[in-house]
């Protein structure tokens, strides 16, 4: 167990810092960093002294090393166009972001691994047919339309839901939480939705086709040979390995979410981390790019190092082979 | 050598007999998928003859039909059937010039991804040992970032390497580029993972002990016998492509505003949404649902037609 | 009164082609205490009754006509529900393959217990106590240990005693077992038909076993149902199925078995299946394509020689190559083969003999030791086009005929790929024509040229493998259990022509076989292999009749005893 944990540490560690060797590529090669810092007036005298007090004039691997030392600590230097440290922006903007993510997967999760199973179980019915075809449109419809759409029915035609924003949010501490009031929720309702609309018609497809498969193994026909009730065959022996290989496959989409709410938040205007990133793409502003891009794979080394641990758990033919 | 005509087995007859060509036959959603994706293929390449008007000539729009709703709508003009937007230019020609461009852009980039995911996937699944090793965490790095967001990267590196005089030019290669090497490893691993499974069949250890070198036992006899599942991946990432060029237009980092796709256009017409013009999204929107739709029915049937264990 | 009574039982398989009928009118009895034995070759309809009749048809298919009783109450028209409550309870099942009869991801424990709760309604504590009684009464030892560990801890052997557990753990009065040897090694496979008959005897229960082997049938049967294509096409006691049957079919299935006790020339043709195109013999060998003057230099001394051959595979891989543990496949063999002989490598799974031939082949590079062919090392040779001369001369035929054929390339192409390659011929007419040449020698006809592979049938495609062995003109074919994956009947006649092919070109070969009585019938020498060692080279004959090694008696004892069988039809090779 512990050599395993280190194998996924060690590689871990190996994907952080080609990671972050890109983003800092970025910097070196787009753009001229002093051009982007400093106003039109001042003269090449001053733009030297900088590049030499900013260190631009070490070779690459003392950059590279002091770049990576700074981002393990948070420290990403300054936007270039706010003029703010790169890491205060993100951390404002971190809870909106994830909040919504947390709440589209759940939603992702909830709905979509009961649906697949249902669609698995019964699957000529009608309904599982009507279900599935309804999947095929929401693998269909970019998330940007569905927010319009969405936008358009419940906000604009029915007036039901708020637009653009997070509503009102409560600060815990340094957290600005949206989950405690009224309006907060309420904003959180048609975002998550579009977020998690993509996610779950690709969990349930997902969950849809790996139980198919186990149906139709030799230790499912002979649990059924032994007389086992469909309940019994069905939750107790197929469910479990359905979500075996399921579990790592979801871990994977829901890290994307992170990502995939940049989209989501342009559409709503809600103040999160993509839509900050989305800005920076525009403008060229490498610190934030190269921070967020940063920040995206720490996230999902964790969530692959969780996911890791759980199949461990859950499979024995994993644990046996240490033994 | 005359040989017994009567015996052979030509390829069209093996299409005919197949079992996907059955499926197909008996699948009225598979048809009227592929008749649809026609259309929008056809409609796009022979865009010109198709639309009614030319809406980027800039001497043939008139800012006095700006705004029309759709002919059935009161205020509706016979000339635009579907309305036009701000600039008076015709709904229903920048839909058929926008699918255009969409389309292109999501043929070139699935193009890209195959070229470049297939070689990998072959290689990789038929050397084994190290390289194996190298390009699958190569490609586990790159899946933990969905392709949106390495587009965007792409898209926005590029932005800041060439110079402003390009941007335009370019901006179509490099968001080709974009998509294609975002969307690359899905090929790769189902290559590969074929390939592994054909590597240990005895036909390639025949070939093995004839004699015959790697590079023509994978192009012959392991190549065609990957392309299947390749074939299915292809329609259901074309289908991706095409969201994925929207997506970034309409975030405002795809295709220029001098070639517009679909995406661009709904981003355009987003702003009008509350003013009450809906039509200037909405038909764009639903282009795009449409197609991208026939491409995902063609793409689950393909799936299922190809898959003997469902039937 | 009989426990099973199976009445004109028909099954169909509705298909886009046309309904198929898988089993016609089939009425079959199996009576207490007693071993019925359904056999027949692929597509006979045995497996499918065995699941019409516990109610697990894989639709389309369905029951078309019949009626099967249990203990003379009607069972296939009981509902859904009804026939769950017999399934296990009344009838229990054995599969052939017990790596995916159970769930891996539940202990056995869980698995036992779950079953016999279930059934017995004994509660927890109880089935536990249950469940350990059994795993002794199916020989597995420390099971109050062992009932703690998953199904992948067990062995092959192990995990089908513990299917069989399952099988009985709720006191079933019938049991069917289908093919429920076939994937274990010759040894276990001999414990567990033990096994299962004592259960049986002691039990008092009826058991239906389903299988293509007669030596299963052989061992433990009663009484045997001969089954072809769907109908039933002779039934009797044991004795009499297997030492005098009447029906054509029956016999020419008996007389295709390879026997371990005699030693014959020839099989007799079993023309009744499937008829073997004429096969052009009037052609005289100096001056025909395949005997002509190659530019093979002549041979002294074996053809091929093998001296400490080691091969090793990883088993664990690890980070650092220290930590890496290796497995060795074959360790430190040696032998020869002689020209013009044919010498048989024997084991059973896992002993090295077919990584031997790969390594001679050339597929695998040996981690050390020397391969010989006529003298020259062929493990020293470095470039490719050196080994190409070699490798012209040497060809491989392959195990499973459904995967040995590229199946995207038509017969003609497959067949002329090494003369292509070897670039043997002045012209594309040429090589068709020695391809047609080679069509009609191996008994395919011409006309198989232009078409694909999938329109064969299993013996007909290892006869499009051996067309494309013998393009080059090879002088040594290595023969990778050949015959291994094919119905006994075809088996017979794919020996018969690999015999004759033998004969007539004067080739050396090298016979991979776990099957000792096919080993008796085709080899001059054998050598016998044990977990990557050589165990013992000696003379088949003598081999059979006095081996020395002690590994090589316990496997002989092991063989099937076939004596039962009848000779009728056989022609045995005179000492």
């Amino acid at each position: 167990m512990v050599s395993f944990l280190l194998k996924r540490l060690l590689q871990s560690i190996i994907v952080m810092l080609t990671v972050a060797l890109i983003a800092f590529s970025m910097f070196q090669f787009v753009g001229d960093p002093i051009n982007n810092m400093v106003g039109q007036d001042t003269t090449q005298v001053e733009r030297d002294a900088l590049k030499e007090k900013l260190g631009l004039n070490d070779p690459f691997i003392v950059q590279f090393g002091r770049f990576a030392w700074n981002a393990a600590q948070g420290d990403f230097g300054v936007s270039y166009k706010y003029k703010t440290p790169v890491s205060d922006l993100i951390f404002e903007r971190m809870p909106a972001t994830l909040e919504l993510a947390f709440v589209s997967a759940i939603l992702a999760l909830v709905l979509g691994i009961p649906l697949g199973v249902y669609t698995a179980l019964k699957r000529n019915g009608w309904l599982s047919k009507v279900i599935m075809t309804t999947s095929l449109v929401g693998v269909s419809l970019p998330t940007f339309l569905t927010g319009i759409l969405l936008i358009l029915f419940f906000g604009v035609i029915l007036r039901w839901l708020p637009t653009f924003g997070r509503g009102d949010v409560v600060e815990i501490g340094s957290w600005a939480t949206g989950f405690l009031t009224v309006s907060g929720l309420q904003s959180l309702i048609l975002p998550s939705f579009t977020l998690a609309l993509f996610q779950l018609t690709l969990i349930m497809r997902l969950v849809r086709a790996e139980m198919l498969e186990v149906l139709r193994t030799d230790f499912v026909k002979f649990a059924k040979a032994r007389g086992l009730p469909d309940r019994s065959v069905h939750f107790k022996h197929a469910l479990k390995n359905t979500l075996v290989p399921v579990i790592t496959i979801t871990g994977l989409q829901l890290g994307s979410l992170i990502a995939f709410a940049i989209i989501t938040e342009s559409v709503f205007q809600w103040p999160g981390m993509g839509l900050l990133f989305i800005q920076a793409v525009a403008d060229v502003d490498i610190p934030i790019m190269a921070a967020y891009l940063v920040l995206i794979a720490f996230f999902f080394v964790l969530i692959n190092m969780i996911v890791d641990i759980l199949y461990y758990a859950v499979d024995p033919r994993l644990r046996s082979s240490d033994g | 050598m005359k040989m017994d005509k009567t015996v052979e087995t030509t390829r069209l007859e093996r299409f005919l007999d197949s079992d996907v060509w059955y499926s197909f036959k008996n699948s009225p959603i598979a048809i009227i998928a592929l008749l649809i994706t026609v259309i929008f293929l056809l409609s796009a390449a022979f865009a010109p003859l198709v639309a009614p008007h030319n809406p980027f000539d800039l001497a043939s729009i008139d800012l006095m039909d700006s705004s029309l709703p759709p002919v059935w709508m009161e205020e509706g003009d016979p000339r635009f059937l579907l309305g036009t937007d701000d600039q008076g230019r015709d709904i229903f020609s920048t839909i058929i010039y926008g699918a255009r461009v969409s389309l292109l852009v999501g043929f070139a980039s699935v193009i890209f991804s195959m070229v470049v995911g297939i070689t990998l996937g072959l290689i990789s699944g038929y050397a084994g040992g190290r390289v194996d090793a190298f390009i699958m965490r190569v490609a586990d790095i790159q899946l933990s970032f969905p392709a949106i967001l390495i587009a965007l990267l792409v898209d926005g590196v590029a932005r800041g390497v060439v110079p402003n005089e390009m941007h335009e030019q370019l901006a179509v290669y490099v968001l080709i580029f974009a998509i294609g090497i975002s969307g690359w490893v899905q090929y790769a691993r189902t290559v590969r993972g074929s390939t592994l499974v054909e590597k240990n069949k005895e036909y390639v250890q025949a070939a093995q002990v004839i004699g015959i070198r790697s590079g023509t036992i994978l192009r012959r006899h392991v190549l065609p016998n990957v392309m299947g599942p390749v074939m299915v991946i292809a329609t259901i990432h074309l289908a991706i492509a095409v969201i994925t060029e929207a997506t970034l237009s309409f975030l405002g980092v795809g295709v220029p505003p001098t070639t517009p796709s679909l995406g661009t256009l709904i981003r355009i017409g987003n702003e009008y949404l509350f003013s009450g013009e809906w039509w200037i999204t909405i038909f764009p929107g639903a282009a795009l649902v449409i197609l991208v739709l026939a491409v995902n029915l063609l793409g689950d049937w393909l799936r299922d037609a190809m898959n003997p264990k469902l039937r | 009164m009989n426990l099973l009574d199976i009445n004109n039982l028909e099954i169909e398989f509705p298909s886009r082609r046309g309904t198929v009928k898988a089993v016609k009118d089939v009425t079959l009895t199996v009576r207490r205490g007693e071993v019925l034995g359904v056999v027949g070759e692929s597509g006979a309809g045995k497996s499918t009754i065995g699941n019409a009749v516990i109610g697990l048809l894989e639709p389309p298919g369905r029951v078309s006509g019949g009626k099967v009783y249990l203990k003379g109450e009607q069972i296939n028209n009981l509902s859904l529900e009804n026939m769950r409550k017999i399934r296990g309870r009344r009838i229990g099942m054995i599969f052939q393959d017990p790596l995916t009869s159970l769930d891996p991801l539940q202990t056995i424990e869980q698995q036992l217990v779950e079953t016999i709760d279930l059934h017995l309604k004994l509660g927890e504590a109880k089935s536990r106590e249950r469940a350990i009684e059994l795993l002794e009464q199916v020989g597995i030892p420390n099971p109050a240990e062992r009932i703690k560990h998953y199904p992948h801890q067990f062995s092959g052997g192990m995990r089908q005693r513990v299917v069989i557990a399952l099988a009985l753990c709720a006191e079933p009065e019938v049991i069917i077992a289908d093919e429920p040897t076939t994937a274990l090694d010759v040894s276990i496979q001999a414990q567990i038909l033990d096994l299962m008959r004592k259960l049986c005897k002691e039990r008092q229960v009826g058991m239906l076993i389903i299988t293509h082997d007669m030596g299963v049938i052989a061992d433990i049967t009663d009484r045997v149902a001969v089954m072809y294509r769907g109908d039933l096409v002779e039934e009797g006691t044991t004795a009499k199925i297997l030492g005098d049957p009447d029906h054509p079919y029956t016999k020419s299935l008996i007389s295709a078995v390879p026997r371990p006790d005699v030693r014959l020339k020839r099989f007799p043709m079993v023309n009744y299946i499937e008829k073997e195109e004429d096969r052009k013999k009037d052609f005289d060998i100096s001056t025909h394509w395949l005997g002509k003057a190659r530019d093979f230099k002549a041979v002294d001394g074996p053809m091929i020689e093998v001296k400490d051959l080691v091969m090793k595979f990883v088993a664990k891989s690890a980070f650092f190559k220290k930590n890496q543990k290796m497995f060795t496949a074959v360790d430190n063999v040696s032998f020869d083969v002689k020209q013009g002989e044919v010498f048989g490598l024997v084991g059973e799974s896992g002993s090295g003999k077919s990584t031997v031939a790969r390594m001679i082949s050339g597929l695998y590079t040996p981690a050390s030791g020397s391969i010989f062919f006529g003298g020259d090392e062929l493990t020293k040779i470095k470039s490719q086009k050196e080994m190409d001369y070699y490798r012209r001369q040497m060809q491989m035929i392959f195990q499973d005929p459904f995967s040995s054929l590229n199946g995207r390339m038509r017969v003609l192409d497959i067949v002329a790929e090494p003369i292509r390659f070897h670039k043997m011929t002045k012209n594309n007419a040429e090589t068709e024509g020695i391809v047609m040449d080679l069509l009609e020698h191996v008994g395919l006809g011409r006309q198989a040229a232009l078409r694909y592979p999938h329109e064969f049938s299993g013996g007909q495609r290892q006869r499009i493998s051996i067309a494309r062995a013998l393009a080059t003109r090879p002088r040594f074919l290595i023969c990778d259990e050949p015959t291994s994956a094919l119905d006994v009947s075809i088996q017979a006649q794919i020996l018969n022509l690999l015999k004759d092919l033998q004969e007539e070109l004067g080739l050396t070969m090298l016979f991979i076989s776990h099957d000792l009585p096919v080993i008796r019938q085709m080899c001059d020498r054998v050598g016998v292999m044990k977990m990557g060692q050589m165990v013992e080279v000696a003379e088949t004959e003598a081999l059979f009749k006095t081996p020395q090694a002690p590994y090589t008696q316990e496997l002989l004892s092991l063989m099937p005893k076939l004596d039962k069988l009848s000779h009728s039809g056989l022609e045995v090779e005179q000492e």
